[in-house]
């Protein structure tokens, strides 16, 4: 389980799973939950269609990435918001699933990107990858404070003026970032559910932002780690392990949230009565 | 050679997949566009997505048992849509959440039948057809099923127009009025999820989107009126699917020769394009006004 080639996969999701901790943790507290998935999952297009042309999938997914990220956030503006999210993301869909019939020797290689790879990851995948991880945690770093403003108060935030559509169109670029990074190893199907899972289970366990945000890096480094374990021993897909162990420990951290709340009102309600 | 010949390349009536094809989706196109514009009115576009993406599980799933596409879709859509029910879609604060983490849990399911269907010796191209579709490979017994489900789904949509109405433009308005909302609004998550569905077996899973938010959204941009722009989204959604289907036949003769484009590509590429169109419209509306 820890052979040579293994170790590579152990570092990469590694370093996926800190990255989506961190940018899933405003994804969720500002309600993106649509964009993450969007994103990510139009980008598929850009994989397709890099290998048609034969340039890197990377560049693929991060132009494509891009374009997403500035159709919803520009054409949002005028139009109903969710509307256009789900269309933008359909029609790079769509520019996907023609790529994907353009190109016949592609076809097998559309689960991978859909649904990750972890296990197949070679070691000069690891640089690139550090290096885009370590641009989107310092983007977040650098617009710490205005994103949780507008996240949290968008109101004090324009009164401060802070631009809630310029502070909208950077989340959505790192969100792009995040995604070229971390959909060669995931999917693009499945960054989305570690991106909403671990942090809105992190959200449930603590209200202070700085602790969720740890957290949530956690946690979201606690499933990755275990899908690639149980992949290993299993041979079942890493996505399945990703997306039902996201959910998993949603419904754990939701459930002792209502324990926790149950016995706070007990105690509360016994001290009034003694 | 006429014009007519130009369009239809020879042989397009005297096919009978086209024929499937014209007859399947025009039935889709008009329960989706029905049933779109209240998605989109809801603010629902999300749910909609989420349950299209939901259906590739029950897809791989029913390969992996040998039924057909469509019961799978049907199932696990309806499934889907009753969990979205509980863990609380019905709240305007928090549904995007909960929609989330149950299409996460439901696309891992489908990464693992998808892999135990390519393993257990169904044809890999499995994937591909749950997840972009192929409306010229659906099979001629499969149409009653279509027609009864879109149906059932407008039906649906009449009988509860004016409550769901209601609940839809102002839920306190409803409740004050004696409407069950939650009640309606979770029939009308059993009508999305048939819509979907049957978008899915046309476009595919998770292109079914394209026709139910697409001609609504375009809709709802030129008319106000919910009525009228029931009618203008089932009428799009009708054109957009049917002059894909002679787009992708007539592909068969473009490049790369003898492999036809995907008729999805062209039927969400155009839905896209009236989208666009339709905010040029509505911005030189405006300018003038």
């Amino acid at each position: 389980m820890f052979s040579s080639f293994m170790v590579n996969a152990w570092e990469v999701s590694g370093i996926v799973a800190v990255v989506a901790g961190v940018v899933g943790f405003f994804t969720v507290m500002r309600g993106s939950a649509f964009a993450a998935h969007a994103i990510p999952n139009g980008s598929f297009a850009g994989a397709a269609g890099a290998s048609l042309v034969g340039v890197s999938t990377l560049f693929g997914l991060g132009v494509f990435a891009f374009i997403g990220a500035l159709g919803i956030g520009l054409l949002g503006r005028r139009g109903r918001h969710d509307a256009v999210t789900a269309l933008m993301l359909v029609m790079m869909l769509a520019l996907g699933a023609l790529f994907v019939s353009l190109n016949t020797q592609y076809a097998p290689e559309v689960y991978s990107l859909l649904f990750g790879e972890v296990l197949g990851i070679s070691s000069n995948a690891i640089a690139p990858t550090l290096i885009l991880g370590a641009v989107c945690i310092a983007a977040i770093a650098a617009l710490y404070r205005p994103l949780m403003l507008s996240s949290a108060l968008p109101e004090v935030g324009e009164a401060r003026g802070i631009g809630t559509f310029r502070v909208e169109l950077a989340f959505l670029g790192v969100l792009a970032l995040a995604t070229a990074m971390t959909v060669p190893v995931v999917g693009t199907l499945l960054i989305f559910s570690l991106m909403i899972g671990a942090p809105a289970a992190a959200r449930s366990l603590t209200d202070r932002p700085g602790v969720a945000m740890a957290l949530s890096v956690v946690i979201a480094l606690a499933i990755v780690w275990f899908a690639i374990g149980a992949s290993y021993e299993t041979d079942w897909p890493v996505g399945f392990f990703v997306g039902t162990g996201s959910a998993a420990a949603f419904v754990l951290a939701r459930l002792w949230q209502v324990g926790r709340e149950r016995y706070e009102q007990r105690r509360v309600l016994g001290s009034v009565v003694a | 050679m006429s014009a007519a010949f130009f369009v239809f390349a020879p042989g397009f009536w005297d096919n009978e997949a086209v024929h499937i094809a014209l007859v399947i989706g025009a039935a889709v196109a008009i329960v989706t566009g029905v049933v779109g514009v209240f998605t989109v009115m809801r603010g629902q576009s999300f749910a909609g997505e989420a349950l299209g993406d939901i259906g590739t599980t029950g897809g791989s799933a029913a390969a992996l048992v040998g039924a057909g596409p469509l019961a799978g879709f049907v199932a696990v859509d309806v499934l889907a849509a009753a969990a979205m029910e509980l863990v609380g879609v019905q709240r305007v604060r928090g549904r995007d959440l909960a929609t989330g983490v149950v299409l996460g849990a439901a696309i891992g399911l489908a990464a693992l039948f998808l892999y135990l269907d390519t393993t257990q010796g169904a044809d890999g191209g499995s994937t591909v057809t749950i997840l972009f579709g192929s409306i010229f490979a659906i099979s001629s017994a499969t149409i009653p099923a279509v027609v009864v489900l879109a149906v059932l789904a407008v039906a649906m949509i009449v009988a509860l127009y004016r409550p769901l109405l209601l609940a839809t433009v102002s839920p306190e308005m409803a409740a004050a009025r004696g409407i069950p909302v939650r009640l309606v609004g979770a029939l009308y998550l059993l009508a999305l999820a048939l819509a979907t569905a049957l978008a899915a077996i046309t476009i595919g899973t998770i292109l079914s989107t394209a026709l139910l938010i697409g001609p609504a959204a375009t809709a709802l941009r030129l008319t106000r009126r919910p009525w009228r722009a029931m009618f203008a989204a089932a009428g799009l959604g009708l054109a957009a699917t049917w002059i894909g289907i002679v787009l992708a036949y007539d592909s068969y003769h473009w490049p790369p020769y003898e492999h036809g484009w995907p008729v999805s590509f062209f039927v969400v590429a155009l839905v896209f394009a009236i989208y666009l169109l339709s905010g040029a419209v509505e911005w030189a509306r405006e300018r003038r006004a």
